[in-house]
């Protein structure tokens, strides 16, 4: 195939605990380690791996945010996408307006394959990939683990809540990578420095037509409710004894 | 008034437990009329089951062989074309609804709210984001369809003694023809389901192997519990990845969750919060499982849990 898209989302750090600014505004960003969302992460690799197969000619990763977006950019650039387009966008967008923003670079594009990440880890919807493909009319494979080209078409191994579902899908498709599809290599410093030489071309989402879709808009955002502290038991006769207690053994 | 459609997710012969807690939140909708749609290959015994659902209006099947293995692609456009009489088009937060409702939302030309877990109104919902370390509500905009995949954990389950009427539909739809089902390899156990049991048993990364995790298994059997495992667990192949709890696994609301040598990361946790009894057993005195736990041991799991077997079996 000729050409992979992938997704990558500039995300808040795996590590970083957030915390709730105290005016219900959002969460605190200032000073925050930010990151590829790691499913992304895995997006890519398998991309890379595609190409390294020699199924595969060209790997454009795209992303869609603030012009620090292209710190990422770059770290995909470093694994080994061959260029990359910022989509930019000052404001807070929700996954339906970024599957249009991504639609309207696949038109450009017309890549053979989508690979995005099956949810990011900031908001937590997993929503981009499956209306990318609805948008796109094509199909979908969601929580992939597994994936072989088979000329014009893929046979993809699902993560579902039964276990493991086997589809075939035809190209160009839109697929979202589960956590065991594979582990994302390092990045090493001659190709952080080889990264800073490929194209990284900026684009906005006025320019590519999409408006942003304000049917779906955040009120307030809070700290979870604590949990009330526990008691720590000092042997088993103990925990059964409060289990006991509690009614939750005979 | 909202009109609901409710989309039941089932294995062909029932429906998933996720239904019933669907069914809670979509009753909380002020000025709910429910509708649950069922869409199967035979849709006899289905729709009878979701009928007896309190709370549910009518129930509306739609018999099709090409939904005896559900594929979102072929469903999405006969869902889309069935919301159109509704205000609100509902599923669960599960894999089958996150893989479904947003290319429904898509088609229907709205955003989508994942994970909704509480109703604030008819349109404005709560719902976790980073993995359940905030929590936004949010609010669809005045004449938009409501979409939304519903948390499941966070509703109890609607009972039984309802009357509702069951009619047929065939919504005009075309069948892709690009997407194919292949197989499913479900791990068939006697063992209770993860998503819906009162009481689950899950192991972490501490159980060092695949051999060591049966004994997960046999503390589940005396209690009558579900199995489910940490990430680094499944990750390291000690326990198949359908057992997985947490951000990107089972999100489950069980009367008692014990989690042994699990250490308790923030994305694990998001899974198991809404438990009502939560008992951590673990060697390390700081593993943040402890913060969140109703009942802490600090051991070795490998002398701890034999006794413990020991002890529930007088």
């Amino acid at each position: 195939m000729r050409k992979i898209l992938v997704g990558v989302k500039r995300v808040v750090d795996y590590n970083v605990r957030v915390r709730v600014k105290p005016d219900g505004s959002g969460v605190a960003l200032d000073g925050v380690k930010m990151s590829v969302n790691p499913f992304d992460e895995i997006a890519l690799e398998e991309a890379l791996r595609i190409k390294e197969r020699g199924e595969a000619g060209e790997i454009v990763a795209v992303s869609i945010g603030p012009d620090d977006a292209q710190q990422q950019l770059r770290t995909a650039l470093a694994m080994g996408a061959d260029r990359a387009i910022l989509v930019k966008t000052t404001e807070h967008i929700e996954p339906f307006t970024a599957a249009q923003a991504l639609l309207a670079v696949v038109r450009k594009e017309n890549p053979d394959l989508v690979i995005v990440g099956k949810q990011a880890i900031d908001d937590d919807c997993a929503q981009t990939g499956p209306m990318l493909a609805a948008l796109w009319d094509r199909p979908q494979a969601t929580f992939c683990s597994k994936l072989e080209i088979k000329g014009g078409s893929a046979v993809i191994v699902r993560e579902v809540d039964a276990g493991l579902e086997t589809i075939e899908i035809d190209l160009p498709a839109v697929i979202s990578a589960d956590l065991r599809l594979n582990e994302p290599r390092y990045v090493k410093l001659p190709d952080i420095m080889k990264a800073k030489k490929k194209p990284l071309d900026v684009t906005d989402l006025a320019t590519l037509g999409v408006a942003v879709d304000k049917g779906l808009v955040t009120v307030t955002t809070e700290a979870p409710k604590p949990r009330s502290k526990g008691v720590i038991v000092k042997d088993v006769a103990e925990l059964i004894e409060a289990l006991k207690k509690k009614g939750l053994v005979s | 008034m909202s009109k609901i459609l409710l989309i039941a997710e089932h294995d062909g012969k029932k429906l998933s437990p996720a239904v019933a807690r669907c069914v809670t939140c979509a009753r909380q909708v002020p000025g709910a009329e429910l509708t649950v749609a069922v869409f199967a290959a035979d849709t006899a015994a289905l729709g009878a089951e979701a009928a007896t659902l309190a709370g549910v209006a009518k129930v509306v099947t739609v018999a099709d062989a090409r939904h005896a293995h559900p594929l979102a692609a072929v469903l999405a456009p006969q869902v889309a074309e069935l919301a159109k009489d509704y205000t609100h088009v509902f599923g669960a937060s599960t894999t089958f609804g996150k893989d479904l409702m947003p290319r429904v939302a898509a088609l229907l030309g709205v955003p989508q709210i994942s994970d909704a877990m509480a109703v604030e109104s008819a349109t404005r919902f709560k719902r976790p984001i980073y993995a359940g370390n905030a929590i936004v509500t949010v609010e669809v905009a005045a004449g938009r369809k409501v979409v939304a995949t519903v948390r499941t954990a966070s509703f109890e389950a609607a009972g039984a003694g309802g009357s509702a009427s069951v009619s047929a539909a065939s919504p005009a739809a075309a069948t892709p023809a690009h997407t194919r089902f292949v197989a499913l390899s479900a791990a068939t156990s006697d063992r209770p389901d993860l998503q819906s049991a009162p009481r689950v048993v899950s192991g972490g990364r501490a159980l060092g192997s695949k051999e060591n995790f049966q004994i997960i298994f046999s503390l589940a059997d005396k209690l009558g519990a579900a199995v489910g495992a940490s990430r680094a667990a499944v990750d390291a192949g000690y326990a198949p990845n359908e057992l997985q709890v947490g951000q990107t696994g089972k999100i489950i609301a069980p009367e008692l969750y014990v989690a042994i040598g699990i250490s308790g990361a923030i994305q694990h946790l998001t899974g198991i919060k809404d438990a009502r009894t939560i008992v951590a057993i673990n060697k390390d005195a700081e593993a943040p499982i402890f913060e969140v736990a109703d009942l802490g041991l600090v051991g070795d799991l490998f002398q701890v849990l034999p006794e413990l077997e020991k002890g529930l079996a007088k």
